[in-house]
């Protein structure tokens, strides 16, 4: 096994999470939950492939995946900023509908071939560096550099900017934003929906780039889930999210590529393909996804910092404790 | 054009069925637009699936075979909802409870021979209990270190799934296939059909005993949580964290115990299936009863009376939508009919009016 090819492909692996993570820490910071993430990221993934597929373009499925995630995520802001219905039962609703209309849409999608992909650059000279210029900026897919990108501009976005003070005054304090002329329902409707372009992106990123083809639910298998698990470990922090992401896609890549070896050290590798051992391998990923779940909020209860203050609650102008 | 919601100082009695019904209507309407769009013909699937699962006595019969997973998990849910619990691990519950009660004869915990008045509810038991295992994960950790306990217990569906996979096809495989042997004769839910020979109506009905457990269970839950002072608790802590802390109730001992019952309620139905109607365990076991529970026990206003009903439809829809083209209509629909129910709850809670810009005061 050679560890920096794996960590390569953790890192394209990762960016799927990380597009997925930093979308819900957007909407998760303007005060709205999405559990969603699951179905607008499937909506994306048949959305992308399906164009690439018929119109030999990936990048019009790179945008049409994002139009279908934040499409899709329109559903849960009316339902829940406009109507103020129950975030988490509006996000389960999402990603059963998503889910479900992704298969509807990407039916007989699975014997569809190959498509053109999402051109892979190798980046001049730094991706000489010795360690991390391989595995960072050597063949990776256009979109992994997006991700590169991404973080530092979230992060700047949330903490630096001034719309980006106003996106943390609406999830924290929503009535102090309002009495301050911040628009909460036209901001909150704005970032659920750049939550469902990522989560979209996040799709699309698998379809067209580091998996490419239609598995039906197994194309995300769960990982809208684990972007929702990371926000929480990350704290609603890009930087941590980031951290996060690429740790997962490498332990994801790690799974895959043992299972190819036939000895650990001179032991027989019992995880290795075709062996029942392999599943408790399959089951890590999501194992650490409760570990991390449960670190993140000791974490947070230690520093005594949370989610943002006004998570899951509607906004009601002059209704108390809003 | 603005919304405003007024909320309804008194809600009529009959405006919350009502607008269930509605909602029901709307999201076949909007599926059907749907399937039309994609190039299916919803009047003929509609047909199709109502034809499919109630269309004669012994299609009932399977339409109230797929309803047993569907209400003991329903009630499951519905239980750990209406005290503001988010347990969305009843599949991974029903999984385990299908290990469970599998273990009984094939690990095997009792002997070969033990007389089926011994072993089925030792399975019951054991089922119950590896549900209510994997029910108490998120529930210690959402007690007691405070941990979201929906993304533990959805984490904790693919854990539990792999899990089945292991058995299947590691310790408990027969002839390298992805299943074990089937289940002796003892270690079998009674049918319908089994008493063909005096009742011969009964002929070729696959009702088993599992769905006397949903609606003893049912009842029980009922009893609990609208009769008992527990049941007061249960539900004062969903309408009210507050008032229930202030009232000295034990929030964290009650999000433990109640953990534990969904789990077990799941772990059940996954016993009652692999015990009355697969015979033996594999890992296709369940197309998401878990999953569905969620939208049963929603359509039902978390009351468990009417989970019986819900998972009627539901087992319906599952039923019937395994033929049905494209293939993911039946999902879809689901999510469909969620998105319904939680606007026409809206519609039951405030008075919805829409203003032109300007006019509005």
């Amino acid at each position: 096994m050679d560890f920096g090819l794996i960590l390569a492909a953790g890192v394209a692996t990762g960016t799927v999470l990380l597009f997925a993570a930093i979308g819900e820490i957007f909407a998760e910071r303007a005060g709205v939950l999405n559990l969603g993430v699951e179905g607008m990221m499937l909506m994306g993934a048949v959305a992308g492939f399906s164009t690439a597929v018929s119109t030999g373009n990936p990048w019009l499925g790179l945008v049409l995946a994002m139009l279908a995630g934040g499409l899709i995520s329109l559903l849960h802001a009316v339902v829940t900023i406009q109507f103020r219905a129950d975030q988490v039962v509006s996000g389960l609703a999402l990603t059963f509908l998503g889910s479900g209309l992704a298969r509807v849409l990407g039916e007989g999608l699975s014997n569809a071939g190959a498509t053109a992909l999402l051109p892979r650059l190798t980046i001049p000279v730094i991706s000489q560096v010795p360690v991390v210029g391989p595995i960072f900026f050597r063949d990776q897919s256009v979109l992994v550099y997006v991700g590169y990108l991404l973080v530092p501009i979230a992060w700047f976005w949330i903490n630096r900017t001034r719309p980006g003070l106003h996106l943390r005054a609406v999830g924290e304090s929503p009535a102090a934003a309002d009495a301050q002329g911040i628009g909460v329902v036209r901001l909150r409707y704005t970032y659920v929906v750049v939550g469902g372009l990522l989560a979209g992106l996040a799709g699309a990123t698998i379809t067209l780039a580091t998996s490419p083809g239609w598995f039906s639910e197994q194309t995300t298998n769960g990982r809208g889930w684990i972007a929702i698990g990371l926000v929480i470990f990350a704290q609603w922090s890009p930087l941590r999210a980031a951290f996060g992401a690429y740790l997962f896609g490498a332990i994801s890549r790690f799974i895959l590529d043992i299972q190819g070896v036939d000895s650990i050290l001179g032991v027989t590798n019992p995880f290795q393909a075709g062996r029942s051992a392999t599943f408790f391998l399959e089951m890590l990923p999501y194992l650490m996804v409760v570990l991390v779940v449960i670190v993140g909020s000791r974490e947070a209860a230690r520093k005594r910092i949370g989610a943002p203050a006004a998570l899951g609650r509607p906004y009601v102008r002059g209704e108390r404790g809003a | 054009m603005t919304i405003r919601l007024e909320p309804r100082a008194i809600v009529p009695r009959w405006l919350s069925p009502l607008a269930t019904i509605a909602a029901l209507a709307v999201a076949l309407f909007i599926s059907g637009a749907i399937i039309a769009a994609v190039g299916g013909d919803p009047i003929r699937s509609y047909l199709h699936i109502l034809n499919a699962a109630f269309g004669s006595v012994g299609v009932v019969s399977d339409t109230l075979v797929k309803a047993t997973p569907l209400l003991l998990t329903g009630l499951a849910c519905a239980l750990a909802f209406r005290m503001r619990l988010w347990n969305i691990g009843a599949e991974g519950q029903f999984l385990l409870g299908a290990w469970g009660a599998s273990a009984i004869v094939l690990a095997p915990v009792l002997p070969a021979g033990t007389p089926a008045i011994v072993v089925i509810p030792a399975m019951m038991v054991a089922g119950a209990a590896a549900g209510a295992v994997w029910g108490l994960i998120p529930g210690v950790l959402k007690a007691l270190l405070g941990v979201n306990e929906i993304i533990t217990s959805l984490m904790l569906n693919y854990v539990a799934l792999f899990w089945i996979q292991f058995w299947v096809f590691g310790p408990w495989s027969e002839g390298g296939f992805q299943q074990t042997k089937a289940f002796p004769r003892e270690a079998v839910l009674p049918r319908l059909t089994d008493f063909a020979s005096s009742v011969p109506a009964f002929s070729g009905l696959t009702v088993h005993l599992g769905l006397i457990f949903g609606v003893v269970a049912a009842g029980i839950v009922w009893a609990v949580l609208e009769r008992s002072r527990w049941g007061y608790e249960i539900r004062l802590i969903g309408d009210s964290p507050r008032a229930a802390r202030y009232a000295g109730i034990d929030i964290a001992r009650n999000v433990i115990v109640v953990f534990a019952i969904s789990g077990a309620l799941a772990g059940l139905a996954g016993m009652s299936e692999v015990s009355g109607v697969v015979h033996k365990l594999q890992d296709r076991i369940s197309p998401g009863y878990g999953f569905t529970a969620i939208i049963v026990a929603y359509l039902a206003r978390f009351d468990p009376l009417k989970v019986i009903v819900a998972s009627v439809l539901f087992g319906a829809l599952i039923l019937a939508g395994r033929e049905i083209q494209p293939s993911g209509v039946p999902a879809m629909i689901q999510g469909v009919i969620l998105f319904s129910l939680i606007v026409a709850e809206v519609f039951v809670r405030y008075r919805v009016r829409f203003e032109r810009r300007g006019l509005a005061v």
